[in-house]
């Protein structure tokens, strides 16, 4: 059966991937409502300023992707 | 493998566990046999499957590339010589745009990291199942395909990159250049351990977080398609095919994250100013 110790990895993974998520949405978000703003401004510029949102999506999601990492981590190579 | 059915939990760890040589407890090398005994063997362990296909990739690039370059034509180039002229000149376009010094190794060094790290997450979009099976039927009992899911690759290479950084500061700025740029910044010098602890969490920063940013999307993504391998046929499509797509773009853009760091943190490694 699960034991406790099992019980607390699988809401740590939980809670890990949930705040992470809740980071990276928020985040992503904001940038991507600058990019359309800046878009809007001077449609001119769209692929650079795609190409500069690509960027620092990564950068924003870095973060929030290593939290996603290692609670996959915890919940199926640890957890069980 | 176990006796009767193999379990959805089983079938999950079988697929994340590399294929392990090394030293066990009592002294002897061998290939790992489950998880726990590839867990024993600590430090004295090589990741062979990892090992393995980082390194046909990296033959295979160097390969294609060498021999386009070889049958280079300038009057009638052939569609392969196009296409890798387009990525050559795209990677110049990025070193250009962000690399402000001379250094003639940024670029290659630029281009090594983009293409080999987009060979080896393209690994990821081969069926879970195929490579693994084949492995079995040869006597293989695991296989992880993907090099860069195992935070032993995405380290090694960052701490590459790492190792480039310390050199070409060092070389660029001076010893007292590089140590007085890590104590005096951002306050004066009576502020030296809190001047020295901010900017060695932030040199720090660079190689951890290129490593796992790397190793956290790429694990996440293969995770997903083993689980995704789990449901019944008739429904696997639905969630593969859209998962597989998306998948492409991460594929391509972690690579070019990785890339555009590199440049970056090379940039700042040959700034004298400051």
């Amino acid at each position: 059966m699960i034991t406790e110790v099992q019980a607390t990895l699988f809401v740590a993974g939980a809670i890990l991937m949930g705040l992470g998520a809740l980071g990276a949405a928020v985040g992503i978000g904001i940038l991507g409502a600058k990019f359309i703003e800046g878009a809007a401004r001077q449609p001119e510029l769209i692929p650079m300023l795609r190409t500069q949102m690509f960027i620092v999506m990564g950068l924003v999601d870095a973060v929030p992707m290593i939290a996603v990492g290692i609670s996959m981590y915890i919940l199926f190579a640890v957890a069980g | 493998m176990a006796s009767g059915e193999l379990t959805s939990g089983a079938y999950i760890k079988h697929h994340l566990q590399n294929l392990t040589y090394g030293k066990f407890p009592d002294g002897h090398w061998g290939f790992a046999n489950d998880a726990l005994e590839a867990k024993e063997m600590g430090f004295m362990a090589f990741h062979v499957d990892t090992l393995g296909f980082s390194f046909v990739l990296g033959v295979l690039f160097l390969f294609l590339f060498a021999m386009a370059a070889k049958r280079a034509s300038i009057e009638a180039p052939s569609g392969f010589q196009n296409f890798l002229e387009s990525i050559i000149d795209f990677i110049d376009e990025n070193v250009r745009g962000s690399f402000s010094g001379k250094n003639p190794m940024v670029a290659p060094l630029a281009l090594t990291t983009f293409i080999w790290i987009i060979l080896m997450n393209t690994m990821d979009l081969v069926p879970v199942d195929w490579l693994p099976s084949l492995a079995g039927a040869m006597g293989v009992h695991f296989l992880k395909v993907v090099p860069t899911t195992d935070p032993n690759a995405t380290f090694g290479m960052s701490i590459g990159i790492f190792l480039l950084i310390l050199y070409y500061s060092i070389k660029e700025k001076g010893l007292g250049g590089f140590v007085g740029e890590l104590t005096l910044h951002p306050f004066g010098k009576w502020m030296l351990p809190f001047n020295l602890f901010l900017e060695g969490v932030n040199l720090l920063a660079k190689p951890v977080s290129l490593a796992l940013r790397l190793f956290g999307n790429m694990y996440a993504g293969e995770m997903i398609f083993i689980l995704i391998a789990l449901l019944p046929f008739w429904i696997q499509w639905s969630l593969s095919l859209p998962w597989a797509i998306f998948h492409i773009l991460i594929v391509l853009l972690q690579a070019f994250i990785f890339m555009t760091l590199v440049i970056v943190y090379m940039d700042m490694a040959h700034q004298k100013e400051h």
